[in-house]
C-alpha cells in the first residue's frame, strides 16, 4: 500500500508522526483528589491543587502510574523504573498554576512498538517514540458571554499519557490504522476509554512530504484532530500543501496548523518564531518517580490477552483469515463473542455468521454487539441446527431474522414455526412430482436439453416446501426425475 | 503581669500546667505588648480576638489536665503560612484580600497542640530578601540598636518580624521559613535562636512556595530549649507533601543532655573568607573553644565547594520561584488590573501586584531556565548544589556538628543594602550551602558585637540530626550566657 502524490518534479512521499493524548482512567486527577467524571458542571470538581492555589502541591496518584506502566507493557515498551515529573512554563487562563506538569527528559515509558494490521492482512509495524504522564489543563468557553471568557477547571489536573510514535507512518490509511490499533490496546488494557468525540484521545498529527530516500524534511503540526477520519483528512491535505508549496519554490516553515474539518483544509496557528519557551525543568515538589521490577512484574501479571496475540490465537486455532481475525480483535467483546461462538464448532462458519450476519444485522439496526438480541450461545446454537441438518443454511438464515426480531432460542422458533429443514426422501419426492407433473412443458425442455431449468425446478419445490426441503436432497432427486 | 512576656517558652508552658497563670492572661500581655510595640511593624496582621479565644480554649483544656505541647502559647506566625480565614500576604500586594480557605499542616500542627495565633509576621516579599525591606507592608524594625545610635537596623530575613516579634516580647515564639538563611540570619540579627531542620522534617503543604527544593519551615524562639519544643510540635510526615520525610519525630527536648564528651566539630576552613570581620572570626574562635572546654574535640575540615554556593543559590532558588510565582496571575484570586486582553491584564496584574526584588528574581529565574541558557546556568547550577552536598557528606565522616558563624556582619541599617543586591545577597553566604544540601542549621546567639549588637553562631548538623544540632547548641547558649535584650522604649 503505497501513497504517492505524483508531483511536477518527481514521487513524493509523506511521512506521518501521531503524538497522542490519552486521558487515563481513574477515579481522581494525577496530582489531587478531585473526581474525574466526564461531564459534570463546570468547576464542581476542582481541589486547591487543580486551581493552583498558593502552598498547594501535587500528590502523584498511584493508579495513574499504574496505568501508564500497564499501556507501556501493552505497547512492548521499555519500562522505566526511575522516571523524573517536570514543568513546562506557560501562562494561559485555563492553566491555573502557570505551569503543567509533565514529563520531559525522563518519562515512565521509553520505546516500544505497534503493528499495524492493514486492509489487505497485511502487517506494519511502527515504532513507539515514548510515553509519558502529565497533566491536561482547564477549558476556556469563549463563547458564553460577550466579552469575558469563562473557564471550567473540571478537566484541569486530569492524567493524560502522551503517546508519541516515531515518524513511521507513510500513508493516511496507516495513521488511521495506528489509530484505531492504539485505541484497542488501550480499552482492551482498560487504562483510557478511547472516546476521540468526549476527547478523552486527542490527536496531534506531524506531518511532512519528501522524494523518496531523500532525508526528512520540515513538518507541521496539526494540533488536536478529534477523529480518525479528520486525521486522514488533515494528512491528505497537509501533505499536498507541502508538495504545492515546495512545487512552487517555496519551502515550508515548522509551525503548528489547526484542521479546519469544514472547510478540510489546516491553517496556521502560530510559527516556529512564536512558539513557547516553555523553560521545562524538574518539578521540585516531586520526587523522582521510582518503583522496582516486581512493582512491573505485578502489573504484567494482570494483563489481558491484547489484539495481536488474540489475532495470531484466533487465526490458528480457528483457521480464519487474517482479515477475518482482525475485523473480530479490534472489540474486546466481538472477540469474546466470536469466541463464545466458535468453541468447540467450525472457525470458518461461526466467523462467517458473526462478521457478516450478526455484524451486519446490527449495524442495520444501529446496535453494538453488547446490545445484541441473538446472544452468543443462541448463535451457536442455530449453527449447531445446520450441522444436524435440522436447519438447511438458507432456513437457518431465517431463523436467524426471527432471532433478531424476537430474541427466542433458534430450537425454540424451529419448533413454533415448524421450520425444521424436510429430509424424508418420500416426502421430497412427493413434492417433485407434483411440481413436475404441474409443468410438464418445463420437465420436457429440461429432459430436451435445458439443464438450466432445473434449479426452476428447485426454487418451484422449494417454495412449495416454504423452504425445508434439504436442499442438497432436493438437487439430487430432481436431476435424477428429470434427467433420469 | 507584664513580665509574663519575659518567660521563655517552657517556662509559661510550666507556668500554665501549675496554674501560676493562665493562658487568658499570658495572651492579655502579649496583646498589650503588641499594642506597645506597634510601631516595630513586625505583624502585618494582628488576631487578638482570635488569640483570646484560643486562649480560652487552652484554658479550658489546661483544667482538664488535656494540654498540648504549645498549650496556651501565643505565638506569631510568618505571613506565609496559610492560615484558614485569617489574611495572608506573603508581604505581596499580589495576595491582597486573600483569605485561605486552608490551614497549612504546619500552622495546624502548631494550633492542634494548643499553640495561641497572635498574628500574622511581617516578610520580605514572597521571602525573598535578607532584610525585610522588600515587605509591601513595610519594613519590620530590629527591636535592637547599636549603643549610642538611633539609627534604625534591619532585624534580617527574610522571616525578619518573627524575629523581631520574639526578640521584641510580642511572641512567645514564631515560625519561620528558611530558604537560604530566612531563619537563621534574622535570629542572629536579632539576638534569638532559629533553627532551620532538615529538607522534609516539617511540610511545605500550605507554606507559600518561593523555591521548593530549599523552603523549610523551623521555629524562631528565646532560646534553644524552646526551640526544641516548637520544632517537635512542628514536624512530622505529611502525605501531602511529597519531599516530607517519613520518618518518626524524636523527642528534641529530651536531646538536650548538655553532653557534648567526644563529639567531633567541624570548622570549615572555607568559611574564614579574606577580609572576614576579625569580630566575628573572634565569636566563632570563642565558640569553638567552649566547645572544646566541654569535651568536644574540634577539628578543621574543609568544604571545597563553598565558594560557588551563593552563586549556584541565584540560579536555583530564582528558577524555581519564576515558576512558582506564575500562579499570581489575576485569574483566580488577590489582586487583579484589569486589561483589555488577557495577556494585558497578566501583564499589568504582575507588574503592580510585584515589587522589584521580586520581579528581579522572576526575571533571573526566567533567563536561566531559557532554551540556550538552561544547560549554562540551571544544569551547571545543579550539579554544582550536588557537589556542596557531597562536601557536607565527607565532611560529616570526620565530624558529627559543623560550627561556622550565622552571618558576616551585625545587622545592618535600614536602607542601607537596598541600592545593591549582590551586598545585599552576601549577608546569606554562611547559611546558603546547609540550604543547598538541605542540612538542619541552628542560629544561637552567643555575644555581642564592639556596637553592642548580638551575633550569631551557626551549628550544621547531619541530615534529620537535629538533636546533635540542638544539644551542642545548647552548650554553646550555657557558655555564652547571652542575656542581653534589646532596649526598647
Amino acid at each position: 500500500m503505497s501513497y504517492i502524490i505524483k508531483g511536477n518534479t518527481g514521487d513524493w512521499e509523506v511521512v506521518i508522526g501521531l503524538e497522542v493524548h490519552a486521558q487515563v482512567i481513574s477515579n481522581s486527577k494525577l496530582f489531587s483528589g478531585a473526581d474525574t467524571t466526564f461531564g459534570a458542571e463546570p468547576n464542581s470538581q476542582v481541589s486547591f491543587v487543580d486551581a493552583g492555589f498558593p502552598g498547594m502541591l501535587p500528590v502523584i496518584n498511584a493508579k495513574c502510574v499504574e496505568q501508564a506502566v500497564r499501556t507501556g507493557l501493552g505497547l512492548k515498551a521499555k519500562i522505566n523504573n526511575r522516571s523524573v515529573f517536570a514543568r513546562k512554563n506557560y501562562f494561559y487562563a485555563d492553566l491555573p498554576q502557570g505551569y503543567q506538569i509533565s514529563q520531559y527528559e525522563l518519562p515512565i515509558v521509553g520505546e516500544g512498538t505497534l503493528i499495524l494490521d492493514m486492509p489487505d492482512g497485511s502487517t506494519r509495524a511502527v515504532g513507539i517514540e515514548r510515553l509519558h504522564l502529565e497533566q491536561d489543563a482547564g477549558k476556556s468557553m469563549h463563547d458564553q458571554h460577550p466579552n469575558k471568557s469563562l473557564i471550567d477547571l473540571n478537566r484541569s489536573g486530569v492524567a493524560l499519557m502522551e503517546i508519541v510514535s516515531k515518524p513511521d507512518m507513510r500513508t493516511p490509511e496507516e495513521a488511521g490504522a495506528y489509530l484505531r490499533k492504539l485505541r484497542a490496546i488501550l480499552r482492551y488494557l482498560g487504562s483510557c476509554d478511547g472516546n476521540m468525540e468526549e476527547g478523552s484521545m486527542r490527536c496531534d498529527v506531524n506531518v511532512s512530504v519528501r522524494h523518496p530516500g531523500e532525508e526528512f524534511r520540515t513538518r507541521c503540526e496539526i494540533k488536536n484532530v478529534n477523529s480518525v477520519r479528520f486525521v486522514m483528512q488533515a494528512i491528505e491535505h497537509e501533505a499536498a500543501r507541502h508538495v504545492e508549496v515546495y512545487e512552487s519554490g517555496g519551502d515550508i516553515r515548522q509551525e503548528t496548523r489547526l484542521f479546519d474539518p469544514s472547510r478540510g483544509e489546516t491553517r496556521s496557528m502560530r510559527s516556529k518564531e512564536q512558539a513557547h519557551d516553555y523553560r521545562y525543568f524538574p518539578d521540585p515538589d516531586l520526587l523522582p518517580l521510582e518503583f522496582d521490577d516486581a512493582y512491573v512484574e505485578a502489573i504484567r501479571a494482570t494483563l489481558p490477552e491484547l489484539p495481536d496475540e488474540k489475532k495470531e490465537r484466533f487465526i490458528s486455532e480457528y483457521g480464519i483469515t487474517a482479515y477475518d481475525a482482525t475485523v473480530l480483535v479490534m472489540d474486546q467483546e466481538n472477540s469474546a463473542f466470536f469466541e463464545t461462538v466458535a468453541k468447540g464448532r467450525d472457525g470458518k462458519t461461526a466467523v462467517a455468521w458473526v462478521t457478516t450476519n450478526l455484524f451486519g444485522s446490527l449495524n442495520k439496526r444501529g446496535l453494538s454487539v453488547s446490545d445484541s438480541p441473538v446472544s452468543a450461545t443462541q448463535l451457536g446454537q442455530l449453527i449447531d441446527l445446520v450441522a444436524d441438518n435440522t436447519l438447511s443454511t438458507r432456513l437457518a438464515k431465517d431463523v436467524f431474522e426471527i432471532m433478531m426480531d424476537e430474541g427466542k432460542d433458534p430450537s425454540v422458533i424451529v419448533e413454533e414455526r415448524g421450520m425444521k429443514q424436510v429430509t424424508d426422501t418420500s416426502a421430497i419426492e412427493a413434492a417433485c412430482d407434483q411440481v413436475i407433473a404441474a409443468n410438464a412443458e418445463k420437465a420436457d425442455e429440461v429432459r430436451n436439453g435445458k439443464e438450466k431449468l432445473v434449479a426452476w425446478f428447485v426454487g418451484q419445490v422449494m417454495k412449495a416446501t416454504q423452504g425445508k426441503a434439504n436442499p442438497a436432497m432436493l438437487q439430487e432427486i430432481l436431476k435424477k426425475k428429470l434427467l433420469g | 503581669m507584664t513580665t509574663l512576656t519575659d518567660l521563655t517558652l517552657a517556662q509559661a508552658r510550666d507556668g500554665l500546667r501549675n496554674k501560676d497563670f493562665t493562658a487568658r492572661e499570658l495572651t492579655e500581655s502579649y496583646i498589650a505588648a503588641m499594642d506597645k510595640h506597634r510601631d516595630l511593624n513586625a505583624y502585618i496582621t494582628e488576631t487578638p480576638e482570635l488569640a483570646l479565644a484560643q486562649a480560652a480554649e487552652s484554658d479550658a483544656r489546661l483544667a482538664k489536665g488535656d494540654a498540648g505541647a504549645m498549650e496556651g502559647l501565643p505565638i506569631g506566625m510568618k505571613d506565609l503560612f496559610c492560615t484558614e480565614g485569617v489574611l495572608t500576604t506573603a508581604g505581596s500586594h499580589i495576595l491582597d484580600g486573600f483569605k485561605p480557605p486552608y490551614e497549612s499542616t504546619v500552622s495546624a500542627r502548631l494550633k492542634q497542640a494548643g499553640a495561641v495565633l497572635l498574628g500574622k509576621t511581617n516578610l520580605d516579599e514572597f521571602a525573598m530578601g535578607s532584610s525585610n525591606e522588600t515587605s509591601y507592608y513595610g519594613a519590620s524594625k530590629n527591636p535592637w540598636k547599636a549603643t549610642g545610635d538611633d539609627r534604625d537596623l534591619v532585624p534580617g530575613g527574610s522571616s525578619g518580624g518573627s524575629a523581631a516579634a520574639v526578640a521584641a516580647r510580642i511572641a512567645i515564639a514564631a515560625t519561620g521559613t528558611d530558604t537560604g538563611g530566612s531563619i537563621r540570619q534574622p535570629a542572629a540579627y536579632c539576638g534569638i535562636t532559629g533553627i532551620k531542620p532538615t529538607y522534609g522534617r516539617c511540610s511545605r503543604w500550605g507554606i507559600i512556595a518561593y523555591a521548593s527544593s530549599l523552603d523549610q519551615a523551623g521555629p524562631m524562639t528565646r532560646d534553644v530549649r524552646d526551640a526544641a519544643i516548637m520544632l517537635g510540635a512542628m514536624s512530622g510526615y505529611d502525605p501531602k507533601d511529597s519531599t516530607s520525610a517519613n520518618l518518626p519525630v524524636p523527642d528534641f527536648e529530651a536531646a538536650l543532655t548538655g553532653n557534648i564528651k567526644g563529639l567531633r566539630i567541624g570548622l570549615p576552613k572555607e568559611y574564614r573568607p579574606e577580609g572576614l570581620s576579625p569580630e566575628i572570626a573572634a565569636l566563632w574562635d570563642r565558640g569553638a573553644q567552649w566547645l572544646k572546654d566541654a569535651g568536644a574535640e574540634v577539628v578543621e575540615i574543609s568544604l571545597p565547594h563553598t565558594k560557588y554556593a551563593l552563586a549556584t543559590y541565584y540560579v536555583i532558588a530564582p528558577a524555581e520561584c519564576s515558576s512558582n510565582l506564575a500562579r499570581y496571575d489575576g485569574v483566580r484570586f488577590g489582586l487583579r488590573v484589569e486589561g483589555s486582553s488577557l495577556d494585558e491584564m497578566y501583564m499589568k496584574t504582575r507588574a503592580a501586584g510585584f515589587g522589584t526584588e521580586v520581579q528581579r528574581r522572576i526575571m533571573m529565574g526566567t533567563y536561566v531556565l531559557s532554551a540556550g541558557y538552561y544547560d549554562a546556568y540551571y544544569l551547571k547550577a545543579q550539579k554544582v548544589r550536588a557537589l556542596i552536598a557531597q562536601d557536607f557528606r565527607q565532611a560529616f565522616e570526620q565530624v558529627d556538628v559543623i560550627l561556622a558563624p550565622t552571618a558576616p556582619t551585625p545587622a545592618f541599617g535600614m536602607g542601607e543594602n537596598m541600592a545593591d543586591p549582590i551586598t545585599m545577597y552576601l549577608n546569606d553566604v554562611f547559611t546558603v550551602p546547609t540550604s543547598l544540601a538541605g542540612l538542619p542549621g541552628l542560629s544561637v546567639p552567643a555575644g555581642l558585637s564592639a556596637t553592642g549588637l548580638p551575633l550569631g553562631l551557626q551549628l550544621i548538623g547531619k541530615p534529620f540530626d537535629e538533636e546533635t544540632v540542638l544539644r551542642v547548641g545548647g552548650v554553646i547558649e550555657d557558655a555564652a550566657g547571652f542575656t542581653a535584650k534589646p532596649t526598647l522604649a
